[in-house]
């Protein structure tokens, strides 16, 4: 059977299970959205291809499944690059389809041509450029294996105009020879069991795990694992979701915003078992000082990120569940009981830590707290919503003030902090669950990056609910700026903001406004109630602070609670 | 921990963007390419590419980990100075003069060169050996006045 480069495409996406692509046309896929539009293949038109990039990254965290987008070439495709950085920091598994111009003019500065394969080659897993449209099908399949095998990322696929158009003897791709095959990612029985001999004789043990947990799809492993050895759970922000926020053996978030007793425990533990992270400066502060007192046992699919910032004393490369799977069974098969003096001795010394600085010691006063914001939105959405951050305090403050207690809830960019990310992330999220609560809680600042999905979610009536902590600031710049630039306040001011309820009805939003505390739970419940995309701004507190603080550079064990012991 | 020049060969499918994809990996993660070369290997489809860069063995871990991870590398192996053998392989112009010429033939004769083109005022010259070899020969001519210089990378087995 003959079919050109179009109906291969959507042929070949429909048999990788594709059920949705984020969007936008322009001359060198035309011959593409021609196909689409005779199938009616579900596509989502977004406003801006950043926009496309991020809602196919948030469908891909919250459904666990490969994102898509489509673009065209030159603009089309370097406006996805921020996307792509993104997805790739965060080990998010996407295909990203860019239009190409024709072959022989390629190299020649033709109209809208970006050699995007060279552009996005440090940002993406791997890259491709279809030269022959032989080569297509083959391609597309192997993009896909490429994006979510192993460590996952965003893959891209360049389609030059011509060879889209050109045809080809179709062959079904379960004929298809791939170039790989499917890679192991087994422990090693030796080190687990070394591993496992620490485990045992740990008096002050710690988990600390990242997003290799969800990526990994290991959340009832860890918890059935900590529930076992009874040793306290600490997440990174892409962990979050990871292990149940309302746990009892839960910390909270460590590193430079983390909770005051995840930071003093990575301090005082004496055996730190790390699964799927990989030693973010966020995270450690100063390396030399991270858990200085504590042997390292190192867990990650990926063996570059072992030993790269943190020296392990066990490196095991491993996926998160496998490895978990064999611990579980080796503490059942050798009657492992914890030491419960040891045990308890520990965990009431992480009693005592949280109850010197509990989250809650925020001061509440006559201005809307962002806090509070937060807290009030957990409580009415039960930790059930899908929250999709900005980035900045607005972020850090839903990291610590939003319990996650299921996977796949919290998208937020971790790794590459890209402004601009939550919203589009959450239409993503939205369209992979039309029937669940989607929140983006952003900045004033961060919301403005890609406002213009307004347009977006109102056309496909996609109820995402916008929370914005408006504080006329860059908040986190301008938080650095006072700690440590003596509050010259450059360029972090932008109180010049736009009228943003009137912006969300100006889209065919509704917008909702609240200015004083005892506004800001009927303005989230009716905001929440509301079928349709919701804008609600809340006028906070301009100057609060997100702490705890660990200034950049020092110890976590100099994590500081609140400005005054900062500056 | 020590730096030292450090050898790491990759065997990889013989594609136009592989290299760019390694070098990628080296100009991203700060570590320098000293020395670099490239060819197809017995398979035609695989090629063998050899970087040398300087760094402590820790350096070489950290680039055998991120290289190995890109799509088509096939092998990635350090080469320990010790145990493998290095060339590399030089063409050097140099000027003659009637004061020199008899250093440059005697030159030429210890250290086994092919003498290239020989003209008026000046010769080229090929010569391949070792790093310590051509560091030497370098050395001596130089005195004498090179023109120009080409030097390739380094081949290891």
């Amino acid at each position: 059977m003959k079919l050109k480069g179009p109906q291969i495409f959507t042929k070949t996406l429909r048999e990788e299970g594709v059920e949705i692509i984020f969007g936008f046309p322009g001359g060198a896929v035309l011959d593409i959205y021609d196909q689409i539009y005779k199938e009616n293949f579900p596509h989502i038109l977004v406003r801006h291809e950043q926009g496309a990039a991020h809602a196919a990254d948030g469908y891909a965290r919250s459904s666990g499944k490969v994102g898509v987008c489509l673009v065209t070439s030159g603009p089309g495709a370097t406006n996805t690059v921020t996307g792509i950085a993104t997805a790739y920091m965060d080990s998010v598994p996407m295909v990203i389809f860019t239009g190409q111009v024709t072959s022989p003019t390629i190299g020649t500065d033709a109209f809208q041509e970006a050699d995007i394969t060279g552009i996005t080659r440090p940002c993406t897993k791997h890259n491709f450029l279809v030269r022959n449209i032989e080569d297509l099908a083959k391609t597309i399949k192997e993009a896909f294996y490429i994006a979510r095998s192993g460590r996952p990322g965003p893959v891209l696929v360049d389609l030059p105009k011509d060879i889209m158009q050109s045809e080809t003897e179709y062959k079904e791709s379960n004929s298809l020879k791939l170039s790989f095959t499917e890679p192991k990612y087994l422990p090693d029985a030796k080190q687990l069991q070394q591993a496992l001999e620490l485990i045992k004789k740990a008096k002050r043990p710690l988990l600390l795990v990242g997003g290799g947990i969800i990526l990994g799809r290991a959340t009832n492993e860890l918890k059935e694992f900590a529930e076992k050895t009874k040793i306290p759970v600490t997440a990174t922000l892409m962990g979050l979701g990871a292990f149940p926020g309302t746990h009892p053996l839960w910390l909270g978030m460590p590193g430079m915003h983390g909770t005051y007793y995840a930071n003093m425990a990575i301090c005082n533990c004496d055996l730190m078992i790390t699964i799927g992270t990989r030693f973010s400066d966020r995270v450690t502060g100063k390396t030399s000082t991270f858990a200085s007192n504590a042997k390292i046992i190192h867990i990650d699919i990926d063996a570059a990120s072992i030993n790269k910032n943190v020296l392990a004393d066990i490196p095991i490369i491993s996926d998160a569940k496998s490895a978990l799977q064999e611990m579980n069974q080796s503490l059942d098969q050798d009657h492992f009981a914890v030491n419960e003096e040891e045990n308890k001795k520990w965990l009431d010394q992480i009693a005592e830590w949280k109850a010197y600085a509990p989250l809650t010691s925020y001061s509440e006063g006559d201005k809307i707290k962002p806090q509070k914001v937060i807290e009030t939105l957990y409580k009415l959405t039960k930790g059930e919503a899908i929250i999709a951050t900005e980035v900045g305090q607005n972020q850090m403050w839903s990291a610590l003030y939003y319990h996650f207690d299921y996977p796949n809830t919290f998208l937020s960019s971790g790794g590459l902090g890209t402004m601009g990310y939550g919203f589009p992330a959450a239409i993503g999220a939205q369209v992979a669950f039309p029937d669940k609560t989607v929140v983006d809680i952003a900045g004033d600042g961060s919301i403005q990056m890609n406002i213009q999905e307004l347009a977006t979610a109102v056309n496909y009536k996609l109820p995402v609910k916008i929370v914005i902590l408006n504080n006329g600031y860059l908040g986190m710049v301008r938080q650095w700026q006072e700690l440590f630039y003596e509050k010259r306040y450059s360029h972090s001011d932008i109180s010049q903001i736009p009228d943003f309820v009137k912006l969300a009805e100006a889209y065919g939003a509704v917008g909702l406004r609240a200015t004083k505390p005892e506004e800001v739970e009927p303005t989230l419940k009716k905001g929440l109630n509301i079928p349709n995309t919701v804008v609600m701004d809340f006028h906070v507190e301009r100057e609060e602070g997100v702490f705890p603080m660990v200034k950049p550079g020092t110890s976590l064990s100099e994590t500081k609670l609140k400005k005054e012991e900062l500056s | 921990m020590e730096r030292k020049d450090q050898t790491i060969t990759f065997l990889v499918n013989n594609k136009p963007d592989v290299l760019a994809r390694i070098a990628g990996v080296f100009s991203a993660r700060s570590f320098n390419i000293e020395s670099i070369s490239a060819n197809i290997t017995m398979n035609p489809e695989i090629t063998k590419i050899i970087i040398v860069t300087r760094g402590d063995t820790a350096t070489v871990t950290k680039i055998k980990n991120q290289t190995k991870k890109l799509v088509d590398i096939l092998e990635v192996s350090h080469l320990k100075e010790k145990s493998s053998l290095q060339r590399e392989m030089i063409l050097v112009k140099v000027k003659l003069t009637n004061e020199n010429r008899g250093k440059v033939m005697e030159i030429i004769k210890d250290y086994n060169c092919r003498l290239i083109t020989l003209e008026a005022n000046h010769c080229v010259l090929e010569a391949t050996g070792n790093k310590n070899e051509v560091k030497n020969i370098l050395k001596r001519l130089e005195r004498l006045g090179i023109e120009d210089l080409s030097r390739s990378g380094i081949l290891a087995l």
